[in-house]
């Protein structure tokens, strides 16, 4: 099973969202994240949904998608050539034992603390997937009070666009 | 000139050729139908027992006519009502309009008196629905409604309308009626392909789904069918697509198909399917599925190629033009090796054919085959009878055949009948069995209160026949629930009606009363008296391919 990531961009109407995520529902396609915005054109949305499948699945969700009114274009996110990020909020707890441990890891991995308190911290961290969870693993031993990950964002490399793609 | 919402909405409707609505008033439509009144000269509208019988008339109309057949209903239980009937036009791509009204906008979402959700709950049995919160795009939304239902692979569209909306004011331009997108052939890359899988075929085989009907592809599967030398299979909704009689054509195949056609399709080097879905009904266990078939698949819907068998070639396009780029690229071949095998088929179903002299299905449909003409319109509900008359109907034409195959809904065929005598204009006739009709027989107070002049055949076993079948079979004769031993006295519940009953234990009498029935202009029923363990031969067990067809009765 491998790992995708595709961009639907769909009319700015209410109900869309519901619409996608329920035909995802219906056939029996897991969501992994799914992640939804107004583009700079505020007609459009777009809608990152990353999925584990086969490429018959992935066709078939393509294809799918497709016949659905409201969407107007899907483009595959390939890893290779597509920058990917997740934004995560991490609070942990505050203990004075750990505290330079816990200076270091966020500071390897480039990571925020957005929110300082005696008892409890709050980390900004954002980064492809992998990364997200090695930090989450090596933060465990401090103890985690609360997690909120946004789901993937993605945008192709160069100087293409998924609106040009429809213009 | 400004208009409420509602005379936006029936101008919009007259504006797209509706000349008929089928439907039921209600608090928050009553705007509408208010409207309807006024334009009563130019639109009819059909008044049934109940919102269900309503959407699966505007099916029938639908099916029959190839035309959108539009229903309405009010909010709430009305909408609720209609949801049957969306999705069997759903599961079947039958094209219709649905049109709810809904409390005003202020009280969405308040759980005001009869308010549901009715977009909601038809997201998934619609190809789109909309929810009208803005009277300016009232007419647009009409228009596009249209043009969802009609274009590629056609679907019924739900329109919720707001009490409000429906009674705001704006101005109306008139516009033509709608057009479905244009059609195209499939990409020649593929259409190379399948020319080439063609000519390299010894024992090609055509498999016709409910596309070839909706596709108006009936005479390019015959021509290609000539050329190629190949025989024709159908699924269920394929039914009626090629002429019963034709000298190719084997028959439906599948779980109750024709032993020749599945056999056919079994043994066949090249499957061609032509706007089909490869059913589970159709294919049987899909591991053992036409074993040695190369498969080209053409279909609309790009999203049934690979979706339910993988196939060789698969050409998403008309089906009507991508058969005509075929017939004119294939060569000319002929194949009487794999014709001789065919025929082989052909007497080995023979010989399992049912020859009783008593009052039998198979002598019931043969009687009513005897007794139609090309243009009678066949109507079933759902279990046994549907199964035999899609076995045994003939059929002369394309678009004569109405039943539910892909959400198969007891009770759709006395409503279908209906709107498919309306949309046709000719008889029509229901063949039902006694569970379907106990369904939805409200229905009989419309073909009455309408004259409508339809024959209801009901096959009355006294039990549920096709559950009975498989408990026979399958379940030990456990015959659970399926023993209705109910006191129904058909012919005067007919009579209660306003309609005439007849109860028939001879075929002879029976042949008669159809005769009779056909010759009026008023709804009938004719009750016939069949044995309970009468099945539907042949079968594939559930799960089971070719190798496990039942075509005896265990015991005969």
């Amino acid at each position: 099973m491998e790992k995708y990531i595709i961009a639907v961009l769909v009319k700015n109407h209410f109900g869309v969202l519901n619409r996608v995520a329920s035909m995802f529902r219906r056939r029996g396609f897991n969501i992994d994240t799914l992640t939804v915005g107004e583009t700079e054109d505020p007609e459009y949305s777009r809608i990152t949904v990353a999925f584990t499948g086969d490429d018959k699945i992935k066709t078939q969700i393509c294809s799918q998608l497709n016949k659905m009114p409201d969407v107007v274009h899907i483009k595959e996110l390939e890893k290779g050539d597509s920058v990917i990020r997740e934004l995560v909020l991490i609070k942990i707890n505050n203990n004075k034992a750990f505290k330079q441990d816990i200076m270091s890891v966020v500071d390897i991995f480039r990571a925020k603390i957005i929110d300082y308190g005696t008892s409890a911290l709050t980390i900004e961290i954002t980064g492809e997937s992998s990364k997200i969870d090695a930090f989450i693993d090596l933060v465990k031993e401090f103890g985690i009070i609360e997690i909120c990950r946004t789901g993937i964002v993605a945008l192709q490399r160069g100087t293409g666009s998924i609106l040009s793609d429809i213009k | 000139m400004k208009l409420s919402g509602s005379e936006i909405l029936i101008r919009t409707l007259i504006e797209q050729n509706v000349d008929v609505v089928f439907g039921y008033p209600g608090g928050q439509v009553i705007n509408i139908y208010d409207t309807l009144y006024e334009h009563q000269n130019e639109i009819k509208h059909i008044l049934t027992a109940h919102e269900q019988g309503a959407a699966h008339a505007a099916d029938g109309y639908a099916r029959v006519t190839g035309k959108v057949g539009v229903v309405i209903a009010t909010s709430g239980p009305g909408a609720t009502n209609l949801v049957t009937g969306i999705a069997t036009a759903y599961l079947d791509s039958v094209p219709m309009v649905a049109i709810t009204g809904n409390v005003s906008c202020s009280l969405i979402g308040r759980d005001s008196f009869q308010e549901v959700d009715i977009t909601g709950i038809t997201m998934p049995i619609t190809k789109h629905n909309f929810f009208v919160n803005r009277v300016s795009k009232l007419a647009d939304t009409v228009r596009e409604a249209f043009r969802l239902a009609m274009s590629d692979r056609p679907g019924p569209v739900l329109i919720d309308i707001p009490k409000d909306i429906q009674t705001a004011l704006w101005d109306y331009e008139p516009q033509d009626a709608i057009v479905p997108d244009e059609k195209y052939a499939a990409h020649d890359d593929g259409l190379a392909e399948a020319v080439r899988l063609i000519n390299e075929a010894e024992k090609p085989y055509i498999y016709c789904g409910g596309g070839v009907i909706s596709g108006d592809a009936s005479e390019e599967v015959k021509a290609l069918a000539e050329k190629t030398d190949s025989v024709i299979g159908c699924s269920f909704m394929g039914v009626s697509a090629i002429p019963t009689a034709h000298e190719r054509f084997l028959g439906m195949q599948g779980m109750h198909g024709h032993y020749a056609s599945s056999m056919a399709q079994h043994h066949a080097d090249l499957i061609i399917a032509v706007g089909a879905r490869f059913s589970d009904r159709a294919t049987g266990n899909k591991a053992k599925y036409a074993p040695n078939a190369k498969i080209i698949h053409i279909d609309i819907d790009n999203a049934e190629i690979d979706k339910n068998i993988p196939v060789t070639c698969g050409l998403c396009g008309d089906v009507k033009l991508t058969l005509g780029e075929l017939i004119a690229q294939v060569e000319k071949k002929q194949h009487p090796a794999w014709q001789k095998e065919v025929a082989g088929y052909r007497e080995e179903e023979k010989r399992h054919e049912v020859k009783r002299e008593s009052m039998n299905p198979q002598n019931v449909i043969a009687c009513i085959n005897r007794c139609k003409d090309a243009d009678t319109v066949i109507a079933t509900d759902v279990g046994q009878h549907q199964m035999w008359a899609a076995q045994y109907c003939d059929f002369a034409k394309p678009r004569k055949f109405v039943s539910s195959g892909g959400l198969g809904t007891m009770g759709f065929g006395l409503g279908a009948a209906i709107g498919a005598q309306i949309g046709s204009g000719k008889k029509a006739i229901l063949v039902t069995g006694d569970g379907s009709f106990g369904m939805c027989l409200n229905e009989l107070a419309t073909a009455v209160s309408y004259h409508i002049p339809v024959v209801i055949v009901i096959l009355n076993n006294g039990v549920l026949g096709m559950v009975r079948q498989w408990q026979t079979l399958f379940f030990n004769q456990h015959y659970s629930n399926t023993v209705l031993d109910r006191k129904t006295d058909f012919v005067k519940l007919a009579e209660a009606f306003g309609a005439k009953g007849y109860r028939c234990t001879e075929m002879a009498d029976f042949s008669e009363k159809l005769q009779a029935a056909l010759a009026g202009n008023e709804p009938v029923l004719i009750e016939c008296l069949i044995d309970k363990d009468e099945m539907v031969l042949p079968m594939l067990p559930p799960g089971g391919s070719m190798d496990d067809i039942i075509v005896e009765r265990p015991g005969d």
